[in-house]
């Protein structure tokens, strides 16, 4: 057997041990997140498609650009749920509100008995501010540690409580 | 702004992923070949014989696990099984290649082990569907928490009353007509079903019952009692066996199941204080211990045999594979004497002939295995469950640690195997039946919860009519 085919099993076993390895490897980093994320770019709202030419309008009727899509610094890149059945999970925040509830088809779908079925929802004001408002729940919003009444901006880092989930957000 | 970004997060049932293990365990059998093509290349030039043979009996003992596993335990993790059995393979091929050497297969030191070897690994995978099949519920251990430590007991010191004494070290039994046994190997899993038992009914008392002294929680006399007992018996494990690496075992599990089990810091340095002086004691007084310490120590020193040390034979094996190693069934490890190759030192043949590259990749599946075995108990719901998973994985951690520090003289060297790769047919079986428990804890983790039954509260009131 040649030198060179015995040097090209020899780099190559290493490579196969390896490869098997990094592919476990994988197959954890998908098992330790018990979520499971699935994009649902092509369906729009209209009503989300409306608010999402209001800022354009404000925009040339306004003097001052307010800029919602545009980042402030120092405001909150992420939300992060770090308590409850989806604790871990964490969604981007770019200029997008989040939708809170049961419902299968808010961006977190909460499985808890004490969460509405269009419970909260977090937005950008024109400001960049992000705020959380109540939609209506049967058992409440909680910031810190009193219970919505009307939209309020979020301080960085309060918890958002809904029912057993905990909510964040983080820069 | 774009769209895209919205996402749906539900928490949703655990896949139970039993297609990914399959691919995995493909591919796990499919390493242990190609090795087994390299060494018969390296060797003869041609592919070896039997290499088809070897690959249906390895492909065929993954398959029956993975049927098994598939109809006992759905849930079960599924990167644990496709690692025992490349464990096992690389193993098997591992020794058939020193099985190639003449000079460390003569009829005196037991002829060609790797048919045995694949005889043993057949009976652990019969073991292991065996506890999948027998034991539907890994809580029904916790009612046998007091016989299982007889029994560990009794395995324990049986090699002190009908042992006999191999290489200086008393830890194996002669069963006629099947072999030597090593009960030592099947008293480790048993002794963590006791812990687990004993520690959740007595954690509370360990844990919370101290008094608070220069930052450590230092227990109550009379709690100190079981780490003083479980000590004093690893000790005369230690003296009568004089085998180092089961004592080592055995306190070292104690230890880290007590640390679990109560969260206090303390028992840590206790079980380090406790174990230094022990082993110190026991080196200074006996000869045999005395003997590897001093080997570990001065390994260039002459042997007993006018040759270097076993130990320094290791470090050469090491030395000469360098970063890539020579390639396997390239290497000069038989020149490490007696069977020691096949079974202590095969790290040495791996650190040789795959180099650092291929030693470190064998120690992170062992890692990777343990890892699932500490997630297994982060998952499991049960404190029972929990305990016996981390006693499990912690096995498993100390002894690939003890075999792994001896071998490449962090620590001196016991007589103690490395899981699936040494030769060794009760580690073979022990180690599958350990695998097999830490599947069934998997599985129960991992299990989706059962729906709630329909409340009537919910339904509709409908209107009763006469």
């Amino acid at each position: 057997m040649s030198e060179l085919t015995l040097t090209v099993m020899r780099l190559g076993f290493l490579a196969v041990l390896w490869l098997f390895v990094i592919v476990a490897v994988q197959v954890i980093r998908s098992d330790l997140f018990g979520t499971r994320v699935t994009q649902r770019a092509a369906v729009r709202r209209p009503d989300q498609a409306a608010a999402q030419r209001r800022p354009q309008q404000q925009q040339q009727g306004q003097a001052k650009p307010a800029g919602r899509g545009r980042q402030r610094r120092g405001a909150p890149t992420k939300l992060v749920v770090t308590e409850g059945s989806l604790t871990g999970t964490t969604v981007a925040l770019q200029g997008q509100t989040i939708t809170l509830g049961r419902a299968h088809d808010s961006t977190i779908v909460l499985d808890d008995d004490y969460a509405s079925g269009r419970h909260a929802r977090i937005y950008p004001d024109q400001n960049g501010q992000w705020i959380v408002e109540d939609l209506g729940s049967t058992n409440g919003t909680y910031l810190d540690r009193g219970r919505l009444t009307t939209p309020v901006p979020i301080p960085p880092g309060a918890p958002i409580r809904i029912g057993k989930t905990v909510i964040e957000l983080r820069k | 702004m774009s769209s895209n970004n919205n996402t749906t997060v539900s928490p949703g049932g655990l896949p139970s992923r039993r297609n990914t293990e399959l691919l995995m365990l493909v591919f796990a059998v499919v390493i242990p070949v190609f090795a087994y093509a390299n060494v018969g290349l390296a060797k003869d030039g041609t592919l070896p014989a039997g290499m088809l043979g070897y690959g249906l009996g390895l492909g065929l003992l993954a398959g029956v696990t993975h049927l098994a596993v598939r109809r006992w335990a759905p849930y079960a993790d599924p990167l644990m099984l496709p690692l025992a059995t490349l464990l096992n393979g690389l193993g098997l091929v591992l020794i058939w290649r020193l099985d190639q050497e003449p000079t460390i297969t003569t009829d005196a030191l037991g002829g060609p082990m790797a048919p045995n070897q694949l005889m043993w690994s057949t009976v652990g995978v019969a073991l292991f569907i065996g506890v999948l099949l027998l034991l539907k519920d890994h809580r029904l251990l916790q009612r046998y928490t007091y016989i299982s430590m007889v029994v560990a007991l009794v395995l324990l010191a049986l090699p002190i009353f009908v042992g006999k004494e191999i290489n200086g070290a008393r830890i194996w039994v002669q069963i006629p007509g099947v072999g030597s046994l090593q009960p030592g190997e099947f008293a480790k899993i048993v002794i963590a079903i006791f812990f687990a038992g004993y520690l959740m009914v007595k954690r509370d008392a360990l844990a919370l019952a101290s008094r608070r002294f220069m930052g450590l929680y230092l227990p109550r006399g009379r709690d100190l009692g079981p780490i003083l007992v479980i000590w004093a018996i690893s000790l005369l494990i230690l003296i009568f066996e004089t085998d180092l690496g089961t004592s080592l075992l055995f306190f070292g599990i104690f230890v880290v199941m007590l640390y679990v089990a109560t969260e206090r810091t303390s028992w840590i340095v206790f079980g380090l204080l406790l174990s230094a002086s022990g082993a110190v004691f026991v080196a200074s007084t006996n000869a045999h211990v005395g003997e590897r310490v001093d080997n570990w120590l001065n390994p260039l020193d002459r042997a007993a045999n006018d040759g270097v040390t076993e130990t320094a034979q290791a470090m050469f094996s090491f030395g000469s594979g360098g970063l890539f190693g020579s390639g396997l069934g390239q290497g000069y490890s038989r020149l490490i004497s007696g069977i020691a190759p096949k079974s202590d030192y095969i790290l040495a043949t791996v650190g040789e002939e795959l180099g650092l590259a291929g030693l470190m990749a064998i120690i992170m599946l062992y890692a990777l295995l343990i890892e699932r075995g500490m997630r297994t108990a982060l998952a499991a719901r049960d404190p029972f469950g929990k305990l016996l998973a981390i006693g499990l994985a912690g096995v498993f951690a100390i002894q690939v640690f003890v075999v792994a520090g001896g071998v490449t003289a962090l620590i001196p060297l016991t007589g103690m195997t490395m899981p699936f790769l040494a030769q060794g047919g009760s580690s073979v079986i022990a180690n599958w039946a350990l695998i097999a428990l830490l599947l069934r804890i998997s599985d129960t983790a991992r299990r989706p919860a059962p729906a709630p039954a329909p409340s009537l509260d919910s339904e509709m009131t409908q209107v009763v009519r006469p």
